[in-house]
């Protein structure tokens, strides 16, 4: 299950790839990100009229046909640039990231964006919080050295998974491309 | 002599090493096609990489040790892959030092004659060869091992070794090429102390093959190898240098 703060931004990823029903959203949000904890209906429309309010989205007239909302939601210019940029720019490096970073490495590969890209950038910036913990070790006490260290296998635990991932691209995209 | 042509390097230092769209092939298998890097004086640089990505091969171009199938090396602005065999001995053993992960010690030797090896084959006195290795002793936490045998030596004390044998001839770069890779966490951080503390103290160059992120991490710029070729995604400010 994704973080709340990221589950808006993937539903604003699904809308980029083309415009959907609530339902439909809910639907590929479960099977990419929500194996373990679907989404709920609730907080599917409730995010759409969030995000609607923002202007990052856009809702089409009502439908006719049963069920809670049949209106079709297309991304919007804004919603569009709120994505990209989330997208694009590395995550703070902090331990337990990836459920975050899968849904951008799933996202970038269903929208044709370079998903090896991402995981550049986001190895790079993690390399560079490792440095910053490491140099911490070597100029600092022996209690923050154990807490540097805390920090640093974890982001290691994260790299690794994103090298992983990274040599599973291919894999993963002719999955994406063929679901 | 030909010069070091437009190539990024960190902002406002100068490339002492560069390979330029370099290719190198063992048999049919192809471990460079096409690798870019400089390394900056004074940087301490990590290539990063899967296994079989080049590189080890590039770091084996770079110190002369491997001349490409196409591609150009320089080390400070000299072509290094147009000199002789004899020429870039020479180099290596004047101007490089190489720390590797296995197999770098003579068992049979002692500890200072280990240590003392490089000088004696640059022609160096006996005694000065002898008083400059000892020196480095205390520098690495090995008082009182000058004259054990390094087949005897852990793991730690031998790579330490390896590192005051690599240094001793006060090199301008070196190489290594995952030079914790057979040790403990807390060893391998032992040697990376003194490794890039010994750099940064002496005002070397390094070129740090590795695929251990907690090594990568003492450098100051990493780049990684895929298939190749060189990807650098560091968070530096980088320039073009005419």
């Amino acid at each position: 299950m994704l973080s709340a703060v990221t589950v808006p931004l993937t539903i604003l990823g699904l809308l980029e790839r083309e415009p959907s029903h609530g339902y439909d959203l809910k639907r590929d949000y479960d099977t990419w990100f929500g194996q373990d904890k679907p989404l709920p209906f609730g907080q599917v429309y409730a995010t759409l009229k969030r995000l609607a309010r923002d202007g990052l989205v856009a809702g089409g007239d009502a439908e006719p046909g049963a069920g809670p909302d049949r209106k079709r939601y297309a991304i919007t210019e804004l919603g569009a640039r709120e994505f990209d940029t989330w997208l694009t720019e590395p995550i703070d490096p902090e331990p337990h990231l990836q459920t975050v970073l899968f849904a951008k490495v799933v996202l970038a590969l269903m929208l044709g964006r370079p998903a090896e890209a991402y995981l550049d950038t986001q190895r790079a910036a993690h390399l560079q919080r490792m440095r910053e913990l490491t140099e911490a070790k070597r100029t600092r006490g022996l209690m923050d050295a154990l807490l540097a260290d805390h920090g640093l296998f974890h982001l290691e635990a994260d790299l690794r998974w994103i090298d992983v991932t990274s040599a599973r691209l291919g894999a993963l995209a002719e999955m994406v491309r063929s679901s | 002599m030909t010069s070091l042509n437009a190539s990024p390097v960190p902002r406002g230092r100068r490339a002492i090493c560069k390979a330029s769209d370099v290719y190198r092939s063992f048999g049919q298998t192809p471990a460079l096609a096409g690798a870019t890097l400089s390394v900056a004086s004074g940087e301490v640089l990590a290539v990063m990489g899967p296994s079989g990505s080049g590189k080890s091969t590039l770091l084996h171009c770079l110190a002369g040790i491997f001349t490409p199938d196409s591609g150009e090396v320089y080390f400070d602005g000299q072509r290094l892959d147009m000199l002789t065999d004899t020429e870039r001995t020479r180099l290596r053993r004047t101007a490089f030092g190489f720390v590797f992960q296995f197999g770098q010690l003579v068992p049979e030797l002692t500890v200072a004659d280990n240590i003392a090896l490089p000088l004696l084959l640059n022609r160096e006195k006996r005694k000065a060869a002898y008083a400059s290795a000892e020196a480095w002793l205390p520098r690495l936490g090995l008082d009182g091992l000058g004259g054990r045998r390094t087949g005897e030596l852990s793991g730690g004390q031998a790579q330490r070794v390896a590192l005051a044998r690599a240094v001793v001839a006060q090199p301008r770069v070196l190489f290594a090429d995952e030079p914790t890779g057979s040790l403990d966490t807390l060893t391998g951080e032992m040697v990376m102390d003194l490794l890039v503390g010994i750099a940064r103290e002496e005002g070397m160059t390094v070129v740090l093959v590795t695929h251990d992120a907690r090594v990568a991490a003492y450098a100051d710029r990493e780049v990684m190898v895929r298939d190749g070729k060189v990807i650098d995604r560091s968070d530096v400010g980088l320039e073009v240098r005419g």
